[in-house]
């Protein structure tokens, strides 16, 4: 490695092979107790539905099941070991009280379906996590039943359809910024709308114009992520909410990008209609690998009565319980009430925060993008000069002169000890590189990152082919994906 | 390189190659490098008809899929079998790698394709910017 | 005026969550060249911004948040047996589980978009994907839906995609949830949906099944075990089925079964739920959605898919692929839009199915069987069990002449929830409760809500008695 990196130093770590090459028959990791009812002859009782055999079902022992996941685990990068720059993601601590509090047992094993007298512990927590969202929105009712952020959006845009169908005519299109994340359009699809694209302008924002020439009675509604996906917060907003509903149209806003507003701005008060939460980016609930998410659905009060049911309500002796009544309910968008274990976590969250926690958080978010964006500009191009919230996109336009792109250069990053940021999002910007600290980074991890980046731009002048083979450092090198596309493997299979 | 004189192109990087009343499609070395190595394709049945300017299909390398579009309209006669399992054959000789044959409902549709030298033209000018 | 004097009192505490001391914020603002953190809002219309705190709850110390909760915990039946089921499962949860989730390496990773330093997250999906197919008798699985009611309605636009037809059959016996749930996606597919109803055996009414199957049917959907727990004829489903050129669709909610029950192996597309497997009941979520299907329709199924590949130097490691038809590519024409799944979940299945492995997951699922059986048996005695005339697995139905609210109500004086009353998804069943019983079932809890079952009938039956009587001797 041509320059010395602070962060991270090579570590002997241990090799382990599939589950399913250590299994051996007569190995087991498992005891149930004695039966205290008679036991049954099994073929009586299911006949031809009788299954004999678990085929290539491992046969383990514990030791070897911690071993093997311990050292998986080490294999991982994670935020308990250092700072993901991943934009959009906001990668945030998870805080190890939330996991506590979603195991105690009233709430671990509560059953969805158990009487509303011994659920109220479970429904406060619903009412009073609904009520900070509200709170922190600015808007008026919210469902929590959507699982992610993608499900979230299903189920806002299928309220603007039942809206808009309630008016007359459910409208044939959505505006989509060309900045948008992809699960946008292909929501919009999935709810039977066509979906057209809205052109940025040069600095990167709806073009208010363009907006006011393709705003008519077919468009239903625009999705819109503010700040926006450059990190860039949408300074015409109220124009934009007026064209929208001039002509009838609502306007829906993405939340994945809360981390910048949560106690300085609400959606509710800029003209947001409908929008929905990531309770695992903004509300530091764990993303676990890739999941579970949770995206809550807020929205302005004349679109309360199309949320997903049942609601949760307060009866008149001042418990509460769930209300199924609701005639123009959109219905069901899972099974259930959400993802609870989330509600307990994100609340938690909340509640370790207070007012100033969560004022202080935002500010933090973006004064760390800002001191992220001014220790690496001028070492990497920055299409848009507008002023950065808690992201900021550079562009590989500088490195791309020598062969070198944003892709290798995040590889070469994880040699330094960091996880990558976003590569190649968002769309207008052709070589993205997309930074979001959080406010979980310190100043010392952030100069750490500012030092690393701008060591490997001198690394792109003096040694290209270091960074174009990189990484050099990890178990793996970079994996085939064209092969694992052509001829795909999904499963272990025994060698016969 | 150069792009065979014989065959027609659309702007969507597509050649055709007319033999009388049938043709055979595929897609340009333009294409192919752009979009990488190519993993998977997604062709009509055969017997399907397909509609000029409209898409017909995709292309997939591991990052994007390109949907493609019909350089002329017509019946699908025979699809490339040998694409199924080894798509790479695209990457390796996009001009001999045919996707579908079909039988021409409209021969004069040719007529307002790109020639091999116009095609040339129109990638350096797309490839500059 | 309260709320701002505590929170400027609360100024005093530095969140212990942000790592940044007052003069690191300095020297940053300082480098940034901001006068102040407010400088940076300056791009918010002045307007909108907030120039309060929110009016959320004041900053708790941890203690004070754990008590908050541990008090909701208190008010949520805390301690209390169950006899519910329906769709979500209260088995025992291996210790290690947790131990081993709990590692931030596991909790704290993001999507393993970035193989090289996500082996461990995409090994161990590789893993779970092949145990989903030994069980379930599918070729390949996904890296997991967010529950089992969407995996359900997204295997049927799967089918919808792979056969061009518009229209599906859907039996009364699938979960009453799930069938809104997919009524709810179907909607606005503009797809048509019928629904064929359950004979007295519990199972799908075949003769009615053979009218509706046509070939406009892009797919049956059923559910095997069903809502009542009982196990269908799937093969004579299927023929019917692929006769018409429909595709199968099989939904399993309770995922135990497939230790000791034949899995749907003549499905096209299994849609399952895998919470039985290790996930907290959590009052509903996080859950664990898997789909499962054959090789040749891997290109139409939504969700993450882990492939095994190898590094240049020929060692093996695994990414995500065939990414192409997800949202992040893809975008409006892709199979589905899910971006999160529910990695964290399927990694506790994964632990689960590897610490039961071959033998355990049957001798688990045959304690299941077992405290079902004697419990049918015992509540047979007193009450009316329905749909005796098929095998079912861990789950039953009761009809009493009382009705099963009241019941329920007595019996969650000994702290015991009794059977899912079904009159809101079943009216025609009348009085009937759905009991289930797993291997943590005790035969102390069965018996004792057995007597109170009795009891009702018994009482139930001397009132009628006495009312006959009076009748007569008027």
């Amino acid at each position: 490695m041509k320059h010395v990196t602070r962060k991270a130093t090579r570590h002997v770590n241990q090799n382990e092979a599939l589950i399913f090459e250590k299994s051996s028959p007569g190995k087991a990791a498992w005891r149930l107790p004695p039966l205290d009812v008679p036991d049954v002859d099994t073929s009586k009782l299911l006949g031809s539905a009788e299954r004999k055999d678990l085929g290539q079902m491992p046969e383990v022992s514990e030791i070897e099941i911690i071993r093997h996941f311990t050292r998986l685990s080490t294999w991982n990068y994670a935020i308990d070991l250092g700072m993901y720059p991943l934009g959009s993601c906001t990668m945030k601590y998870n805080p190890r009280v939330n996991e506590v509090v979603s195991r105690l047992e009233g709430l671990a094993n509560g059953h969805p379906y158990q009487p509303e007298r011994v659920s109220q512990g479970a429904l406060r927590i619903m009412k009073v996590l609904s009520e900070c969202l509200l709170e922190i929105t600015g808007m008026d009712a919210i469902t929590l039943q959507p699982a992610a952020g993608a499900h979230g959006e299903l189920t806002g845009l299928l309220m603007v359809r039942a809206y808009q169908q309630s008016k007359g005519n459910p409208r044939k299109k959505i505006l989509i910024p060309d900045s948008a994340h992809g699960t946008n359009p292909a929501t919009a699809a999935m709810v039977g709308y066509d979906v057209e694209k809205m052109q940025s302008n040069a600095r990167g924002m709806v073009d208010v114009a363009a907006l006011t020439a393709q705003m008519n009675d077919e468009v239903a509604a625009l999705m819109l992520t503010n700040p926006n996906t450059l990190g860039v917060f949408e300074q015409e907003i109220h124009k934009i909410a007026e064209i929208m509903h001039a002509k009838g149209g609502l306007l829906y806003m993405d939340g994945a990008n809360m981390n910048a507003l949560v106690g300085k701005v609400r959606p509710g008060d800029f003209g947001v209609d409908v929008m929905h939460l990531n309770l695992h980016k903004t509300f530091s609930t764990p993303h676990g690998g890739g999941g579970p998410g949770s995206g809550p659905v807020a929205v302005k009060k004349f679109l309360e009565p199309f949320l997903p049911k049942p609601v949760v309500i307060t009866k008149p002796d001042g418990t509460l319980a769930f209300e199924y009544n609701r005639p123009q309910s959109v219905g069901r968008v899972r099974a259930f009430y959400g993802n609870f274990g989330m509600f307990v976590r994100a609340l938690a969250y909340t509640l370790a925060n207070g007012p100033d926690g969560l004022r202080q958080t935002t500010e933090d978010a973006v004064l760390n993008a800002n001191y992220i964006r001014k220790g690496l500009e001028g070492i990497y191009d920055l299409p848009y000069s507008t002023p950065t919230m808690h992201e900021v996109v550079f562009s590989d336009k500088l490195q791309a002169r020598r062969g070198v792109k944003t892709m290798d250069i995040a590889k070469r990053l994880i040699d330094y000890g960091f996880h990558p940021y976003t590569t190649a999002f968002p769309l207008i910007v052709p070589g993205a590189l997309m930074i979001e600290p959080t406010e979980s980074e310190s100043k010392e991890e952030m100069d750490l990152f500012i030092q690393a980046m701008r060591s490997i731009a001198e690394e792109v002048e003096e040694d290209p082919q270091l960074v174009l083979d990189a990484p050099h450092s990890t178990r793996v090198s970079r994996l085939d994906e064209v092969a694992a596309a052509r001829k795909p493997v999904l499963r272990w299979k025994p060698a016969n | 390189m150069p792009y065979p004189t014989e065959f027609k192109y659309n702007k969507e990087h597509e050649w055709i190659k007319a033999d009388g009343k049938n043709a055979t499609v595929g897609i340009t070395n333009y294409a192919q490098e752009s979009l990488g190595d190519i993993v998977f394709v997604e062709l009509p049945k055969v017997g399907s008809e397909i509609v000029a300017g409209k898409t017909f299909g995709s292309v997939e390398s591991v990052k994007a899929v390109s949907d493609l579009y019909a350089p002329a309209s017509g019946a699908v006669t025979e699809v490339n079998g040998e694409l199924a399992t080894a798509p790479e054959k695209i990457n390796k000789e996009a001009h001999a790698a045919w996707l579908i044959k079909i039988s021409l409902k409209n021969p004069s549709e040719l007529n307002s394709l790109l020639s091999a030298q116009d095609y040339e033209k129109f990638v350096s000018e797309e490839a500059g910017n | 005026m309260k709320n701002r004097q505590s929170s400027i009192v609360n100024r005093k505490f530095p969140m212990r969550y942000l790592p940044k001391s007052p003069s690191d914020r300095e020297a940053i603002l300082k480098a940034i060249g901001a006068r102040s953190i407010n400088d940076l809002f300056a791009s918010i219309p002045a307007e909108y911004r907030l120039e309060r705190d929110l009016k959320v709850p004041r900053q708790m110390a941890e203690s004070e948040i754990v008590d908050w909760f541990r008090e909701r915990s208190r008010e949520n039946g805390d301690g209390y047996a169950t006899f519910l089921g329906a769709g979500a499962y209260y088995h025992y949860r291996p210790v290690i589980i947790d131990s081993l989730i709990s590692r931030g390496e596991f909790l704290t990773a993001y999507t393993p978009y970035q193989a090289e330093i996500s082996q461990g997250t995409l090994q161990s999906i590789f893993e779970f994907q092949t145990m989903i197919c030994e069980l379930t008798g599918m070729e390949v699985a996904n890296a997991s839906m967010y529950d089992g009611s969407t995996a359900a309605a997204e295997a049927v636009m799967m089918a919808v995609r792979l056969t061009g037809r518009r229209s599906a059959v859907v039996a009364n016996s699938l979960h009453p949830e799930y069938r809104e749930v997919l009524a709810t996606y179907a909607h606005h597919q503009s797809l048509p949906l019928t629904t064929t109803s359950f004979t007295d055996s519990g199972r799908v009414n075949l003769k009615e099944l053979e009218k509706l199957v046509t070939q406009e049917t892009a797919c049956v959907l059923i559910q095997s075990p069903n809502f009542f727990g009982t196990i269908e004829d799937v093969a004579a489903i299927a023929e019917i089925a692929h006769k018409q050129g429909a595709m199968l669709v099989v939904s399993i909610a309770e995922a135990i079964s497939l230790g000791i029950v034949e899995p749907p192996r003549q499905a096209d597309i299994i849609a399952m739920e895998a919470q039985s497997f290790g996930v907290p009941l959590g009052f509903g979520g996080p859950y664990c959605g898997v789909i499962a299907t054959r090789e040749q329709y891997v290109r139409q199924m939504p969700g993450r898919l882990v492939g095994q590949t190898s590094d240049k130097n020929g060692k093996r490691g695994f990414v995500l692929t065939l990414a192409t038809r997800e949202q992040h590519i893809r975008r409006e024409k892709a199979t589905s839009n899910i971006c999160t799944n529910q990695a964290l979940v399927a990694l506790m299945v994964n632990i689960f199915m590897t610490i039961y492995g071959k033998i355990g997951l049957r001798e688990l699922a045959k304690q299941n069987l077992a405290k079902t059986n004697y419990a049918a048996q015992q509540f047979g005695k007193h009450a009316k069990v329905l749909f005796p005339s098929a095998p079912r697995f861990n789950e039953f139905v009761v009809q009493t002449s009382e009705d099963p609210y009241a019941i329920n109500s007595r019996i969650l004086g000994h702290k015991i929830v009794g059977g899912l009353p079904l009159k809101k998804f079943y009216p025609e069943l009348g009085n009937a409760a759905l009991w289930c019983c797993t291997e943590l079932t005790t035969r102390t809890s069965i018996d004792t809500a057995v007597g109170l079952v009795a009891e009702s009938e018994r009482l139930v039956k001397s009132a009628k008695q006495e009312a006959d009587v009076q009748e007569v001797a008027r």
